[in-house]
């Protein structure tokens, strides 16, 4: 069994799960942040409620990325040890980086935001949530830096084989990182208010008319409602950084196999490699040329072009349709839903229903996104330095396949555990609505009250 | 030996290393240790024993991150080497830290019937957790060996280090807990230290015919005479817990932290001497520090970030400590 390939399918098993929970919780930090301070402005309860719902589903979902982060820890020793061997210079710094100004910061302080309410003064909790969701941001940004220098590597030099850092700056704000950075941030805002969107709607169809489920509903729909314009445009933006500096991945995106003007955009093909063209091709002419280069007789570079050096073609060709299907279908959805909220106070039950399963959408397009970037990246684990092939370590591929299966079998138990949750906390707070008792009243001793009790 | 930065930048970082594997078996040791003792303990025992540690399990966990990541950081060669050699317990470990972290939050959101089954998982993630962690150090001990006799001598080190962790969880129970659990646990902790105790004398009895290079780093003239206040002082303490013991928990609760401090003082004696064991080598017999170390301008980088930020790590962790200090109440999201 060839250890390659099992070590590609557990390390990508192992991110698609860990990334998940992470892109939860970045945006999930300042939407709690936002419950407290209308809370602190108004004494609105309501306010509080919602924050005590969804704090739980944050607490949830970090636990869950803690973990499935420790196991990423590890998984660079245990199966790619090539790859700190040759860019640990450049890697190194980055992850310690990332752990002692984010990891310690969200754990120590997510105790307080989570059972402290009453312990400390409502300030020193606002700060809390405040340093919590900093952190997760924070981490996010060492994280993106040191895979956006993966993708587009800047600010070094090769001595023997390996990489020694000349410029941190340049290292840190490589030439994708910003793009990445924001169209990752914006995600993250998109699956979290997509998520409270659409369990809030569960609790809506279940009859729930509570102050706190509207103000969750209408905090999700909002902010779902503006940020997915923003998304668009910079996913434009991070498209044309991609074409300047990965034009392969580009090219493989779009399966466009010939470098040359008008250019049509595929919109159904099943690429076949093998036969280097497109079967059953349904496409818009010169709609890449006039995407990717603003006029239809603009030059898109083509995948013959890298013989042997350009990604699989036909995965990166579908994740990302499904990326910006889900996009589309995110900007309908939030739109037709933010129109009824404000026009006429009111949601539609068959929008209601289908805002439910789109509480997921997030996580497909987020999903779907990263697979286009990271299998994009193929053969190369560090473009141009590193191939993935060279970094895997010489571990039996029986032993592999193994605890992939393992892990396998533990990701998918997990998600449907998690997920059951979710649905439970909806449920519950459906029932309850309004009439739930705030927590923490039993040793409202210890600290402040709550408003309005 | 000259002390320019190529020299000590390793150095530093072994020891900053060291302090962060110390210090995660310390804090996450009380809370694993918990885990174990989860078995024996009766429903409402487990909600106060779950509020005992619920702030403070994630912060704890992220010593181990950082260990792992300085190792990766720091020493990058041995980090490669060590994780493959340990390829299988490393997973059994991360499969048990996976299993109780998820544990922790799910038995606290699930409807009441299943809450049950997160019950057993929270205990068998910790014990193999915890086992897994044992048999590594065992199985490094020894330089990565993985012939029969360098991995019975691991489960031999696994079984010491559980019972260990489920002092160190006896220990912070009776810190954290009043009344009647306060004396079971009294009760935990004496039966885990004779286990622990049985466990240490069987180690340092198999050590000399497992690895003769230890044995020889010990017992000569007169690193002997140097060295000795290291067992000598962790027999003592160990002792005089025990004769604790019998007299807690106090009136008033007086001294109902000794218990822990003094089993992380011994802790802290035992990695010292373990330390002493492998000097100079990150991967024993194979690689020193200075061979596995990455770059110095790297290295350098990291220790601006490492000198600046860890004390200011402490300090907020002291701060959450204290926050959620006395004795633990029922856990609710305020």
């Amino acid at each position: 069994m060839d250890p390659l390939i099992f070590s590609r399918m557990q390390f990508g098993a192992n991110i698609s799960f860990h990334i998940l929970f992470p892109t939860i919780t970045i945006a999930l930090g300042w939407v709690l942040l936002f419950f407290k301070l209308r809370y602190n402005a108004t004494n609105d309860s309501a306010w509080m409620r919602a924050y005590f719902t969804w704090v739980k589903v944050f607490a949830l979902s970090f636990a869950m990325g803690v973990v499935s982060g420790v196991t990423m820890s590890f998984q660079f020793g245990t199966n790619w040890p090539g790859y700190m061997e040759h860019v640990g210079n450049i890697a190194g710094p980055l992850l310690a980086y990332e752990i002692l100004t984010a990891f310690f910061l969200e754990a120590a302080f997510l105790g307080i935001m989570l059972f402290g309410f009453r312990r400390v003064s409502n300030r020193v909790h606002t700060l809390a949530t405040v340093l919590v969701a900093g952190g997760t941001t924070v981490s996010a940004f060492w994280i993106i830096a040191l895979n956006s220098w993966m993708q587009t590597p800047a600010g070094f030099e090769m001595r023997d084989g390996v990489a020694h850092a000349v410029d941190w700056w340049a290292i840190v704000f490589n030439p994708s990182m910003p793009y990445r950075l924001v169209h990752m941030l914006l995600a993250s805002g998109l699956t979290v208010s997509f998520l409270i969107a659409g369990l809030s709607a569960l609790r809506y169809l279940k009859g729930d008319r509570s102050e706190s489920m509207w103000k969750a509903l209408r905090t999700g729909v909002f902010t779902a409602a503006i940020l997915i314009p923003i998304q668009i445009l910079a996913g434009d933006q991070h498209g044309l950084n991609t074409l300047e500096h990965q034009p392969q991945k580009i090219a493989a995106m779009e399966a466009n196999w010939n470098t040359g003007p008008n250019v049509p955009l595929v919109l159904f093909a099943l690429p076949d490699e093998a036969a280097r063209e497109n079967r059953f091709e349904v496409a818009i002419p010169d709609g890449a040329s006039l995407i990717l280069r603003h006029s239809t007789d603009g030059v898109v570079p083509g995948l013959n072009d890298y013989p042997g050096n350009h990604p699989p073609v036909f995965p990166l060709f579908w994740s990302f349709r499904i990326m910006v299907g889900t996009g589309l279908l995110m900007l309908a959805v939030s739109w037709s839903a933010a129109f009824f909220l404000k026009r006429r106070h009111t949601l539609p039950r068959p929008l209601a229903m289908l805002m439910v399963p789109m509480a997921l959408s997030g996580w497909l397009a987020t999903l779907a996104g990263w697979y286009t970037t990271e299998i994009g990246r193929q053969p190369w684990l560090v473009t141009g330095v590193l191939k993935t092939a060279d970094a895997v370590g010489p571990v039996a591929g029986s032993h592999v396949a193994l605890t992939l299966a393992v892990y396998l079998i533990l990701y998918v138990l997990l998600l449907i555990a998690y997920l059951g949750v979710l649905v439970h906390l909806a449920l519950k707070a459906a029932k309850d609505g309004d009439t739930s008792p705030l927590p923490g009243v039993l040793n409202a001793a210890l600290s402040q009250p709550a408003a309005g009790e | 030996m000259t002390y320019d930065w190529p020299i000590l930048l390793p150095l530093i970082f072994a020891g900053l290393m060291g302090l962060a594997i110390l210090i995660y078996v310390i804090l996450d040791g009380f809370d694993l240790g918990i885990g174990i003792l989860f078995s024996l303990a009766e429903d409402t025992e487990q909600d106060t024993m779950i509020a005992a540690i619920g702030p403070f399990w994630d912060a704890n966990e992220t010593w181990l991150v950082l260990a792992v990541g300085l190792l990766l950081v720091a020493f990058p060669l041995a980090h490669g080497v060590i994780l493959t050699a340990l390829y299988i317990p490393v997973f059994v470990l991360l499969v048990g830290l996976i299993l109780r972290g998820v544990a922790f939050d799910f038995r606290a959101k699930v409807p009441a019937g299943k809450k049950h089954r997160w019950n057993r998982i929270f205990f068998l993630g910790s014990l193999i957790a915890s086992l897994a962690q044992g048999y590594m150090l065992g199985v490094y001990v020894l330089g990565l060996d993985i012939r029969p006799g360098g991995m019975a001598f691991g489960v031999l080190v696994a079984f010491c280090l559980a019972a260990a962790y489920a002092a160190m969880g006896a220990a912070w129970v009776i810190y954290k807990t009043e009344g009647a659990l306060q004396k079971k646990a009294v009760g935990w902790l004496r039966t885990a230290l004779v286990l622990t105790a049985l466990g240490m004398a069987a180690v340092s009895l198999a050590t000399p015919f497992a690895s003769p290079r230890i044995f020889a780093k010990w017992f000569v003239w007169p690193q002997m005479l140097y060295l000795s206040p290291l067992p000598i002082l962790s027999a003592l303490l160990f002792v005089w817990l025990w004769r604790q013991t019998f007299h807690l928990p106090r009136p008033d609760d007086r001294h109902a932290l000794t218990p822990f401090l003094t089993l992380a003082a011994i802790f802290a004696l035992g990695f010292a001497g373990l330390a002493w064991s492998f000097y100079p080598f990150v991967v024993p017999d194979r690689l020193t520090i200075w061979q596995a170390a990455a770059a110095t301008e790297s290295l350098a980088i990291i220790l601006a970030g490492t000198v600046v930020v860890l004390p200011i790590i402490i300090f907020y962790s002291f701060y959450a400590y204290r926050v959620f200090g006395g004795k633990a109440t029922d856990l609710t999201y305020d």
